[in-house]
C-alpha cells in the first residue's frame, strides 16, 4: 500500500487510484451504512464518485467517504471477548442497582 | 492441486470453515479461508466483473443510434448500470487482497475470461431488445442465487445488482414486444435478432454438467447452488412462453414440451462453437479486448494527471519542515 | 411590474428548440464515451451528465412541440429535422476529441448553463420555469465535476496541462456564441420567457468570473478574444453536425411512422 495517498505508485506505475470506503444515509435520522467502495485520488473525487455510483437514483441523502487504509477493523479472533454480552457481569445491568422505593421517573 | 493445498492447511481449520458455510454463515474478508476458496472466489468474481465491463460494448454500440429519446436514455442508463455492477464486483474482489489494476491487467492480457456471449456483434436495434430479454434474463437466473453466496462482499454486491437487473430484462422484453407488434420490417428485425442470439444465450450457462469440473466444489462452498444444466433448463422453460406471447419463434426445430416433466426439451447445442468462442475465435473477441485496451491506454495520461494533481495538493498542504 | 409583451408562439418554440438542441447534441456527444472512459468511475460520471442533459433536452423539445402546435412530438423534432433546422450552438456539436477536449467543452457549457437555468427559474413560461428548477440542481453538479477536472488536468502533469491548454485554445472561438443575442432573444426577453438575468450580457459576466477562477487554479492561460464563430442558432453549423445526425437519426428515419 503506497504511503502517498494520491495513487501514483512509488515507481510511477499506472494505478486505478486508491480505494475509499463509502457510507450512505438513506433517510433522515437513519444510520450511515457501508455501501461499498470507489476509487479516487482525493476526497472531492471520492464524494463525487460515491454519489454517482451509490446514489444516482437518490438512494442516499448523505454520504461519507474514508480512505480504506484509514479504517481500523477488529480481528475475527477478537469477536469473543470484544463483543460477548456481559451476562456474567451483573453490575452492568440497571436492574441490579438498588433504587429507593418511591422515586419516580427512574 | 487441491490435494496439495489441503495438505498444507490445518484440516481442522478447513473443517471449521466448511461447517460455517454449511450453517449458512457469511465469510468476511478477514476470516480464515482455504487458499483455494480465496483463489476460486477471485477468479469467479473478477470474471463476473469483467463480463459486466465488456458487456457495455455490444450495447454501447447502439446508444448513438437509438430511435427515440426515451430508448436512448434507457439504453444509456442500462449500460451505465453495467459499469456500476462491474465496479461493485471489482471492489468486492479487492477485499480478497488483489488490486484492481492487476484485475484490469488480467483482462487485457487475456489471462482472465469473461462471459462468451459478449463476443457476438450487435447488428440491429432489435439486438438491444433481445440482449435485455435473453442475456439479462439468463444472468438473472444465474445470479439470484448469488445474493446468498457465502462470501459476504459478493453477496452484498449481488443484492444491489439483482435490484437493477430486473429493470434491464423488462426493458429488453418491452423493446422486443413493441417491435413484434410493429411494422412488418420491425417484426422481421426482431425475429432475425432472436435467431442470432438464442443459441449463444443457451451457451452462456456454460458447458454441460459432465464437462464442468468446478461445479461440485463451488456448490459445496455455496457460491453456486444449481448446476449449469439445471439453470439452462430453467431459462428455457421461462423464455419459451415469453416468445410465444409476442409471436416470435425460437430457432430450434426440436423444442417441444415434455408433458410428464413439464420441461421444454431442446435441441443439441453446438459445443464446437462454444469452445471456439471461449478460446478467442468468436466473432468479436479481438475487437472487444482491443476496445478495452484502447480505453485503458488512452486513459493512462488522465489517471496519471489526477494522481499527480492529488500528490501536489497533498504536498502543498504539508506544513513546511521546521 | 413591467409590462409583459405578448409573445408569439414562434418565439416560445424557438426558445425551447435552442434549449433542447444544445442539450440533445451535447448529451449525444457525451454518451459516445460510455465504455471508453479513462477509468470506470468516469464512465459512470460522464453517463450521468449525459443522461441529465438528454432528460432536459427531451423536456425542452416537448415544450417546443407544444408551442409550435404542428402535431410534432419531441422525437419528431429530434429524429426528423434536417441539419439546417437545428438550433444548437456549434460548441456542442464538435467531435468529442480526447478527454481534455471533452472536459474543456463541458466546462465552458456548464459555466453558461448553470447560470442560465438559475435565471430561467423566474421565467414567465411555467414549463420553462419548471424545467429550469430541475435542471439547475443537475447543472450545479455538472459544473462541480467539470471544474474539478479542469483543475486536475490543468494542474496535473505536463502532458495533461498541454492537452488541456490546446483544447481551450481550439474551443475558445466557439465560446462567444453562448452570449450572442438575436431578435429571438429580444422577443423572449421582452415577454419574460428569458428574464434579464438570463440575457447574454448577464450570463457573460458570470461566465467570465467562473472561467477566470478555474483557469487560475488550473494554471491555464486565457486565450485572447479574437474571432468568435456564430451561426448555429440560425441553422448554420459545422460539417460535424450532419455526420452526427446521420448516425443519430438513421434507425428512426429508416422506419418512418414506426413506434419504438
Amino acid at each position: 500500500m503506497p504511503d502517498d495517498p494520491s495513487g501514483t505508485a512509488s515507481n510511477g506505475a499506472d494505478t486505478q487510484w486508491p480505494l475509499w470506503e463509502v457510507f450512505a444515509q438513506s433517510a433522515q435520522g437513519a444510520p450511515y451504512q457501508h455501501a461499498g467502495s470507489v476509487h479516487a485520488v482525493d476526497a472531492e473525487g471520492a464524494l463525487q464518485n460515491a454519489r454517482d455510483v451509490y446514489s444516482r437514483r437518490g438512494e442516499a441523502i448523505g454520504i461519507w467517504v474514508v480512505p480504506s487504509q484509514s479504517i481500523t477493523a477488529s480481528k475475527p479472533e477478537d469477536t469473543g471477548p470484544f463483543f460477548d454480552p456481559a451476562d456474567d457481569k451483573v453490575y452492568r445491568h440497571p436492574q441490579f442497582y438498588k433504587i429507593p422505593r418511591g422515586l419516580k421517573g427512574l | 492441486m487441491v490435494m496439495r493445498e489441503q495438505n498444507t492447511e490445518d484440516p481442522q481449520k478447513v473443517a471449521e470453515f466448511e461447517a460455517r458455510i454449511a450453517r449458512g454463515e457469511s465469510i468476511e474478508p478477514k476470516d480464515w479461508m482455504p487458499d483455494r476458496y480465496r483463489t476460486q472466489l477471485i477468479r469467479m468474481m473478477s470474471q463476473h466483473a469483467h463480463s459486466e465491463i465488456v458487456g457495455m460494448l455490444p450495447e454501447g454500440n447502439w446508444i448513438t443510434r437509438a430511435p427515440s429519446l426515451r430508448r436512448k436514455m434507457t439504453l444509456l442508463a442500462k449500460v451505465q448500470d453495467e459499469a456500476g455492477h462491474g465496479l461493485y464486483i471489482y471492489c468486492g474482489t479487492e477485499t480478497l487482497g488483489v488490486d484492481r489494476s492487476e484485475l484490469v491487467d488480467q483482462l487485457l492480457t487475456g489471462k482472465a475470461k469473461y462471459s462468451s456471449i459478449f463476443n457476438y456483434p450487435t447488428l440491429s436495434w432489435a439486438d438491444m431488445g433481445v440482449i435485455g430479454w435473453f442475456v439479462d434474463g439468463a444472468a438473472i437466473v444465474n445470479q439470484t442465487v448469488l445474493a446468498k453466496a457465502s462470501y459476504g462482499p459478493y453477496a452484498r454486491a449481488m443484492i444491489r445488482i439483482c435490484k437493477e437487473e430486473n429493470f434491464h430484462k423488462r426493458q429488453g422484453y418491452e423493446i422486443i414486444a413493441t417491435l413484434a407488434s410493429g411494422t412488418p420490417a420491425q417484426k422481421a428485425m426482431a425475429q432475425d435478432a432472436v435467431n442470432r442470439w438464442w443459441w449463444p444465450s443457451l451457451m452462456m450457462f456454460g458447458p454441460s454438467d459432465a464437462n464442468s469440473p468446478n461445479t461440485a466444489e463451488l456448490i459445496k462452498w455455496r457460491v453456486k447452488r444449481k448446476t449449469n444444466d439445471e439453470l439452462r433448463q430453467r431459462f428455457v422453460d421461462q423464455t419459451v412462453p415469453q416468445a410465444q406471447a409476442v409471436g416470435l419463434t425460437l430457432p430450434d426445430a426440436d423444442l417441444k414440451l415434455n408433458d410428464v416433466t413439464q420441461h421444454w426439451e431442446f435441441g443439441a447445442i453446438d459445443w464446437d462453437e462454444f469452445w471456439a468462442v471461449v478460446k478467442g475465435n468468436g466473432p468479436c473477441n479481438r475487437e472487444r479486448i482491443a476496445a478495452r485496451r484502447a480505453a485503458h491506454d488512452d486513459g493512462r495520461w488522465v489517471r496519471d494527471a489526477a494522481a499527480a494533481h492529488a500528490a501536489k495538493a497533498a504536498a502543498r498542504s504539508q506544513p513546511a519542515a521546521a | 411590474m413591467a409590462e409583459v409583451a405578448a409573445v408569439s408562439m414562434d418565439a416560445v418554440a424557438e426558445f425551447c428548440l435552442r434549449l433542447g438542441d444544445d442539450r440533445l447534441i451535447l448529451g449525444h456527444r457525451l454518451s459516445e464515451w460510455c465504455g471508453h472512459g479513462p477509468i470506470l468511475e468516469e464512465d459512470i460520471a460522464l453517463a450521468n451528465v449525459a443522461l441529465d442533459l438528454l432528460g432536459q433536452a427531451n423536456r425542452a423539445l416537448e415544450l417546443a412541440a407544444e408551442a409550435e402546435a404542428r402535431g410534432r412530438s419531441a422525437d419528431d423534432l429530434a429524429f426528423f429535422r434536417e441539419t439546417v433546422q437545428f438550433r444548437n450552438i456549434q460548441l456542442v456539436e464538435l467531435p468529442r476529441g480526447d478527454f481534455a477536449f471533452t472536459i474543456a467543452r463541458q466546462f465552458f457549457f456548464d459555466a453558461f448553463s448553470v447560470h442560465l437555468m438559475d435565471a430561467l427559474q423566474q421565467s414567465t413560461h411555467a414549463g420553462v420555469a419548471e424545467l429550469a428548477a430541475k435542471a439547475v440542481k443537475e447543472e450545479r453538479y455538472h459544473i462541480r465535476h467539470s471544474a474539478e477536472w479542469m483543475v486536475k488536468l490543468g494542474d496535473g502533469t505536463e502532458e495533461s496541462r498541454a492537452r488541456l491548454q490546446s483544447a481551450v485554445n481550439e474551443l475558445w472561438r466557439f465560446t462567444g456564441e453562448m452570449f450572442q443575442g438575436d431578435r429571438w432573444d429580444e422577443e423572449a426577453g421582452a415577454a419574460g420567457i428569458a428574464p434579464e438575468a438570463a440575457g447574454p450580457a448577464a450570463l457573460k459576466s458570470k461566465w467570465d468570473e467562473v472561467v477566470n477562477d478555474v483557469f487560475a487554479r488550473a494554471t491555464l492561460t486565457r486565450p485572447a478574444d479574437e474571432f468568435f464563430v456564430r451561426g448555429g442558432r440560425g441553422g448554420l453549423h459545422t460539417e460535424h453536425l450532419g455526420h452526427l445526425l446521420a448516425e443519430m437519426q438513421i434507425v428512426a428515419r429508416s422506419h418512418p411512422g414506426a413506434k419504438w
